[in-house]
């Protein structure tokens, strides 16, 4: 009796459960790979073949593009995290208690507002007839309008914008568990600013940096909107062409195919960077 | 590191904060600011200030509140967001039970599978959902010739999509709250012979309902801003976002836009201030 209550409550439990990551996560993206492995050779014929993969090697547009978002991205993680852990240690163990919990508040808002509202923001301001351009011809400072929109600086500072606060909340939470006589007890023994930062602080915040920077790589690989925005029609970003794919060209096999690159890519990365720090999934940002 | 800085490395690191949290605020300011400029461009000079943006009921000055597609698209992110809340914190809390107090083979694996939706990027847990979706209807309009509406681009597709990985932040929030619930206190209520329903609705699910709650305004706002999965899932009914960013590209900009992203602003930060409150309010007691 009690055995069969506690059969019946684990299927009860385990049932949305299992139709979510099932139904939403796995089966969509097998659907996406088989996708990926079809060719259309007539009319409403497709063979299975690797054509589509072939298409992406054979033109460096595509691969060019894919490197391009990837390594723009991995700049935009390191920018994220030396501009955002200053601001994390400030917060967590600088300010006051008071002023403390108004700045991580400061930090939480803006996280709210929707990417559309912060890059259309940024346009307002950097454009040629924008605030920063008319500031500075009033000023003086320049004789003429002055475009700051569409080159690559402006969406590595539009992208880093983005998403530093998913850098700077957890490495906030992680360093607010930290004991304060661990860093005292670094200087007791002789050390000085750089030696605590590198042997006591940092160690201590590596499953915040790593949780940080997974999410900052993940969600600028994945973006869209500000690359377009800031960038211009031409900024050449991944999802701009799974975009331009699925929906202009409505090749949809190629799409997923560069859909499963994007996310292989992705993939490959952090595992990467989880083996270089050592850490694990779990231990990172799946920590609540 | 702070005990032992000497004034001038504090003040110039006081100095970077304010410059970081500046550039923070810049963009935001410079959103919402334009709403009230009595100009047709959201640029400067300054031409005074106006509510027009908002209520004004004629072209060229047409406000938010009197256009119509703007209104549109607001009540269809609302309509999407508050399905996908009460889906995802119905599941989320289901997950937290099923993690924190059922042990059951592979529990680790089952773990790290309800965390991955978070780290997929948006755009393919978009397609990846159309593609399904779409394979599922031509199959059966072929096989049955039966037209299976909610599978084609539109508000269901979109609430499907967003909660597939939104599901996972309220998962997180609720499972987090369950985790610090202390089991003696059900054990207490037993041992008082109340039956197990009964120590659900009067013990547990009281101690979990601000987490619930909270999980829920997150995951609201969260739909509310999402662009990256919407975008593929979209049909002819388009949410706030999706409308807001065509007339950016397509009609380029006028100070209504303005007007809604001020509107979305002021929104988002009393939502999320409410969900601060009702967390902080319970954990006191």
């Amino acid at each position: 009796m009690q055995k069969d209550i506690r059969r019946l409550s684990f299927i009860l439990l385990f049932a949305p459960f299992a139709l979510w990551i099932l139904l939403l996560i796995i089966l969509p993206h097998m659907g996406m790979v088989i996708l990926s492995l079809r060719e259309k050779v007539a009319p409403r014929v497709y063979e299975f073949s690797f054509a589509n993969y072939i298409d992406f090697m054979q033109e460096p547009i595509y691969w060019n593009t894919l490197l391009r978002t990837g390594s723009m991205s991995l700049l935009v993680t390191a920018l994220a995290l030396l501009i955002g852990f200053p601001i994390a240690y400030y917060i967590a163990k600088i300010a006051g208690k008071r002023s403390k919990g108004a700045l991580f508040l400061l930090c939480l808002i803006p996280l709210w507002v929707s990417d559309l509202i912060r890059a259309f923001g940024w346009i307002l301001l950097l454009r040629e007839t924008g605030v920063v351009s008319s500031t500075l011809q009033w000023s003086g400072l320049a004789s003429e309008p002055v475009e700051f929109l569409y080159n690559d600086a402006t969406v590595v500072m539009g992208l880093v914008y983005t998403v530093i606060l998913f850098m700077i909340v957890p490495l906030v939470s992680t360093m607010d568990g930290m004991d304060d006589a661990m860093i005292e007890a670094g200087y007791n023994l002789g050390g000085n600013g750089p030696t605590v930062l590198r042997r006591i602080i940092i160690p201590y915040a590596m499953p915040g940096i790593v949780s940080g920077c997974i999410v900052v790589f993940m969600l600028t690989a994945g973006s869209y909107l500000t690359p377009i925005l800031l960038g211009g029609k031409n900024s050449s970003w991944f999802t701009e062409q799974i975009y331009e794919q699925f929906i202009s060209r409505y090749n949809w096999e190629s799409g997923a195919a560069f859909g499963f690159l994007l996310l292989f890519f992705t993939s490959f990365v952090v595992w990467l960077g989880l083996k270089l720090s050592g850490q694990t999934l779990s231990s990172t940002v799946a920590k609540s | 590191m702070a005990q032992r800085r000497n004034p001038a490395f504090l003040f110039g690191y006081r100095l970077y904060v304010a410059a970081f949290f500046l550039f923070l605020a810049a963009p935001l300011v410079a959103a919402g600011t334009f709403a009230f400029n009595d100009s047709l461009f959201p640029a400067l000079p300054w031409q005074g200030f106006t509510l027009d943006w908002f209520f004004n009921d004629t072209e060229p000055k047409l406000g938010m509140f009197h256009d119509r597609r703007l209104l549109r698209g607001l009540y269809y992110s609302f309509v999407i967001a508050t399905m996908v809340s009460l889906l995802s914190v119905f599941v989320g809390t289901c997950n937290a039970f099923l993690f924190v107090r059922v042990q059951f083979p592979y529990k680790n694996f089952f773990y790290i599978l309800m965390v991955l939706p978070l780290v997929i990027p948006g755009v393919i847990l978009g397609i990846s959902i159309l593609v399904l979706a779409s394979t599922v209807a031509n199959g059966v309009e072929e096989t049955f010739n039966y037209e299976i509406e909610f599978l084609r681009p539109g508000i269901s597709l979109v609430v499907l999509g967003q909660f597939s990985f939104i599901t996972t932040i309220t998962s997180l929030v609720i499972t987090a709250r369950l985790r610090k619930f202390d089991e003696t206190m059900e054990e207490a209520a037993f041992n008082l012979g109340a039956s197990r329903a009964r120590v659900l609705r009067t013990v547990t699910l009281p101690f979990l309902w601000p987490a619930m709650f909270a999980a829920g305004i997150v995951a609201f706002l969260v739909s509310f801003e999402n662009f990256n999965t919407t975008l593929f899932l979209v049909g002819s009914e388009a949410p706030l976002t999706i409308t807001m960013f065509d007339r950016m590209v397509k009609v380029g900009s006028t100070p209504v836009l303005n007007a809604v992203s001020f509107f979305l602003m002021v929104g988002s930060a009393a939502l999320a201030l409410l969900s601060i409150l009702v967390q902080r309010d319970k954990t006191a007691t």
